[in-house]
């Protein structure tokens, strides 16, 4: 049988291929732009200059930070939204992506507006606690989970919308509630869903900016991620923001291209 | 005459390579025709704006491109106004930080004037050849310390700044706010830690106002321009710290007379007059 | 006789109602055989705890489970059972062996403990080698086998069986069934089997309850049943032609006034049931012994075995089997008018006046 599928040619049709095709281009030229650009000659030294390790460790601690606040979050909540019937769950699922169509420094302005000194709950934090979150690597995380939350729960939600729940039902005749039938049974069935949501999020939490730079605003080591600093780079010298970009973009392939193969079996 | 208040539009500069894909596009079979016709309606949306006839050349009539840095944004907007009236030229801006406007005219954006507000990234544009005319200074800027409205920590200078509570925002060094300021600190002798470092003098003056920092160091006419809710504090290292504007006609000017009647009605005393009223100094 | 489950099920859903009395000795086996639509699975899923009743009661070991009318509710997860579904629901993501230790480990036991137990069961159903295998890695009768060992494991009060066999070929299921009789007999606890196969029902059934429309129909042993259809479903589960008529005498009068001669006498409400291999065709009028003759049009011909089922309509619907050559000889096609025979003496008249409702159009 596989030798006859193998066998019979099987033609990808060009209106499929060429649209493909196209697209990929389109994905692709900007990155061969930056490349074609790169100063390869200083790259080695401008490499190693302190700030691009310093903000890139940061971007991938507060990355890593993000999405497992996402995980922690956003499972559950994705998990209310495709399992448990309640009354304005349609407009609470609409909310949630809120943070997809609001521009990134509005979510940043949004999140000072309740996380900063005179914010709603910032206020309280910071008479009582004294904490101020703003301008703290916590609001460089806050900000990431922010934008990166929705990915992470729309695929979740997809995921446990797209799995079966008589499994649940059969975990419930063997003896098991809600919450073992939730970590043994569903969970697992949808990590597939649960790792692809990781790492959308990752990646934008990786990637942002906007929000960022609102929130956290802007300091070496605390607060200036990857991206903050091309931006920043940008105003003065190209070719460092190229640099700085390549680095951002290289890291995070390697990243993605390993853990993709390790959670998403790929075919 | 009829003219329109017309919302600063930011241009991209892809739009050139936009065009070419869609040539291709449209050499796309059948199957893609519809995907094409799209694109190309997309993008003959975009070179419409752009190739509307130029004006006469006598400097009435006709369109001009200004790329101005964001601190210009109401008094451009209102000079534009003005000259508009005057000229009979419709004025299109467009504001962002000096040098990212500068890198757009680089890459070749299509603009008429470049008005900075430092002379760094007009350099870069003179470097790279794309300066008509020798740039000249038209405004200079000081930098005062924006404190929330009734100055409630009573800041009179630059050493008040210090304090160990004090939460301070500066400019990045990498933006002209952010140069002046550290101009300003190291002339004033101050040592001072901000908790962050701005994208441009707009971010560091919004945190003041939204009360996340108890001061920012910003351009007097960023201060007076949000007079409501702030207080600007002079400081006499201020001087150490004055920047430069210059402006110049770019050498891609579709409409080259129309661009210097704008340059000259900027340094006319109606221009000067909207200018000084923003905070501006004429040299 | 010890009623270990005992239970009215009662649950209304969107215009259809489940009404249906049901006990069950241990170890005994009952089927709950019905068409789709009637109810079975509602039934299924009451007893489960998946679906609440509106009324009535279920006790399970002298323990109430639910009982709308005093408030009591026990959810799945702490009743007394186990389920086999009927596409086995095995866990995609664990072995053989941990899909069957899943309930054990729930119930208390120890992660050895379990495995060990499953382990076990897993010998028992023949399945030692299988026990490193993920579920998709099984044959279809071996998955059912480790879905029986799965609810068997937990030592349930009530093991219910939903369709256990319907996913399996026709090959496998022979086997299966087989085994899966041997199993059900061993179980001490009650059994409900859930099916629409009738020769699921009569090979691993004590007793079978029949329902249409969420309501019992018949319930009896195999033997009962299949002689005395009281529905048509349940003739023609059996294979069975059958009227409804009343009786005077030999003479029974059909409710569209057909009257059939039967062999022995009754009066009053009675079926009447004939096998379709009584039921003889001719070309022509045939004169002689027969009491019940007819003409009648042929609608349908199927295979039945080894012979011919052929469907008629006329006075009344019937079917009738005919060997092969019989039905060359006589040139049988679809829309041929012919005449259709009935020995009284191969008729079966029973009383239709029970305490069921149980009515024949």
């Amino acid at each position: 049988m596989p030798a006859r599928r193998i066998g019979r040619a099987r033609r990808v049709p060009v209106a499929l291929l060429l649209p493909a095709a196209i697209g990929l281009l389109f994905l692709l030229l900007p990155l061969v732009g930056l490349l074609a650009r790169t100063p390869w000659a200083t790259l080695p030294q401008r490499l190693t200059e302190p700030g691009v390790l310093t903000a890139l460790r940061l971007s991938v601690q507060t990355a890593t930070l993000a999405t497992l606040l996402c995980l922690v979050l956003g499972v559950p909540l994705a998990w209310l939204l495709a399992r448990v019937p309640f009354p304005g769950r349609r407009l609470v699922r609409a909310l949630v992506t809120v943070p997809l169509v609001l521009p990134p420094v509005v979510g940043g302005v949004a999140l000072l507006l309740v996380f900063g000194r005179r914010g709603l709950v910032g206020s309280w934090l910071d008479e009582t606690f004294g904490i101020t979150v703003p301008f703290s690597t916590t609001a460089v995380v806050l900000a990431q989970t922010f934008v990166a939350m929705p990915f992470l729960i729309i695929a979740v939600e997809g995921a446990l919308r797209g799995a079966d729940t008589r499994y649940e039902e059969a975990a419930a005749t063997l003896g098991a509630g809600r919450w073992v039938t939730f970590t043994h049974v569903t969970l697992p069935m949808v990590a597939p869903g649960v790792a692809a949501g990781a790492v959308l999020g990752w990646a934008r939490a990786l990637g942002e900016f906007g929000a960022t730079i609102t929130f956290a605003g802007n300091y070496p080591g605390r607060t200036q991620t990857m991206p903050v600093a091309v931006y920043l780079a940008l105003e003065t010298d190209l070719e460092a923001a190229i640099v700085l970009s390549l680095v951002l973009l290289a890291v995070s392939v390697v990243i993605l291209a390993s853990l993709r193969d390790r959670w998403v079996s790929a075919p | 005459m009829d003219w329109l208040t017309r919302r600063p539009t930011l241009r991209l500069t892809g739009s050139v390579n936009v065009v070419s894909t869609a040539k291709s596009c449209t050499r796309l079979r059948t199957t893609l025709a519809a995907v094409g016709v799209l694109a190309v309606l997309l993008v003959t949306g975009c070179a419409d704006d752009r190739a509307e006839p130029p004006g006469a050349d006598d400097g009435t009539g006709g369109e001009l491109t200004v790329f101005a840095a964001a601190s210009l944004t109401e008094s451009f907007t209102r000079i534009g106004q003005d000259f508009q009236a005057a000229h009979g030229v419709r004025v299109t801006f467009s504001f962002a930080g000096s040098s990212t406007l500068a890198a757009q005219i680089n890459q070749g954006a299509p603009a008429d004037v470049f008005a900075a507000a430092a002379p760094a990234p007009m350099a870069t544009v003179v470097d790279a050849g794309n300066a008509a005319d020798e740039p000249v200074t038209f405004v200079r800027n000081q930098l005062v310390i924006a404190v929330p409205k009734g100055n409630p920590d009573g800041v009179t200078s630059l050493r008040d700044l210090t304090g160990p509570d004090r939460k301070v925002a500066l400019c990045a060094e990498q933006v002209p706010c952010g140069a002046a300021a550290r101009a300003a600190l190291d002339a004033a002798g101050v040592a001072l830690t901000p908790v962050t470092l701005e994208q441009d003098v707009r971010a560091a003056l919004a945190k003041v106002r939204l009360g996340e920092v108890d001061a920012a160091l910003v351009y007097r006419t960023d201060a007076r321009a949000a007079a409501a809710e702030i207080d600007g504090v002079e400081f006499p290292e201020s001087v150490e710290a004055i920047n430069d504007y210059p402006i110049v006609v770019l050498t891609d000017a579709t409409n080259p007379a129309a661009a210097r009647a704008f340059v000259e009605y900027v340094r006319s005393d109606p221009g000067r007059a909207v200018l000084t009223s923003a905070g501006f100094q004429v040299p | 006789m010890t009623r270990l489950l005992d239970a009215h099920l009662v649950v209304d859903r969107g215009g259809f109602r489940l009404d249906l009395p049901l006990t069950v000795a241990p170890g005994e086996v009952v089927a709950l055989l019905g068409p789709n639509g009637a109810g079975k699975t509602t039934a299924l899923r009451a007893l489960a705890g998946l679906h609440p009743l509106c009324a009535g009661h279920l006790t399970l070991a002298g323990r109430d489970l639910d009982r709308p009318g005093h408030r009591i509710w026990v959810p799945t997860e702490r009743r007394p059972i186990g389920v086999v579904f009927q596409d086995y629901l095995l866990f995609p993501h664990l072995s053989a062996l941990d899909n069957v230790a899943f309930g054990p480990r729930r119930h208390g036991l120890d992660r050895q403990q379990a495995r060990q137990r499953a382990a076990g069961w897993l010998a028992r159903m023949g399945l030692t080698e299988q026990a490193r295998r993920k579920p998709r890695e099984l044959s279809g009768g071996q998955a059912q086998r480790v879905a029986l060992a799965r609810a068997l494991a937990v030592e349930p009060a009530l093991l219910l069986l939903d369709e256990p066999l319907a996913a399996l070929d026709a090959r496998t299921r022979l086997d299966t069934r087989a085994q899966l009789h041997k199993h059900l007999a061993a179980h001490p606890g009650a059994t409900l089997l859930v099916t629409h196969d009738p020769l699921d029902a009569l090979v691993l059934a004590d007793r079978l309850v029949i329902i249409e429309d969420g309501r019992v129909v018949q319930e009896g042993d195999a033997t009962t049943i299949t002689a005395e259809p009281r529905t048509e479903y349940v003739a023609r589960l059996v294979g069975l032609n059958l009227y409804r008529g009343h009786a005077t005498g030999h003479r029974v009068r059909l409710a569209d006034g057909h009257v059939l001669t039967i062999g022995d006498r009754h009066d009053g409400e009675v079926f009447v049931a004939f096998a379709p291999a009584a039921v003889a065709l001719h070309p022509h009028r045939p004169d002689g012994s027969p009491r019940n003759t007819w003409p009648a049009t042929i609608t349908g011909i199927q295979r039945h075995g080894d012979n011919l089922r052929i469907q008629l309509t006329g006075p009344i619907e019937v079917a009738a089997d005919v060997t092969p050559a019989a039905a060359a000889h006589l040139e049988l096609v679809p829309g041929q008018p012919v005449w259709v025979a009935v020995k009284a003496t191969e008729t079966r008249a029973y009383p239709a006046a029970t305490a069921t409702d149980a009515t024949v159009d």
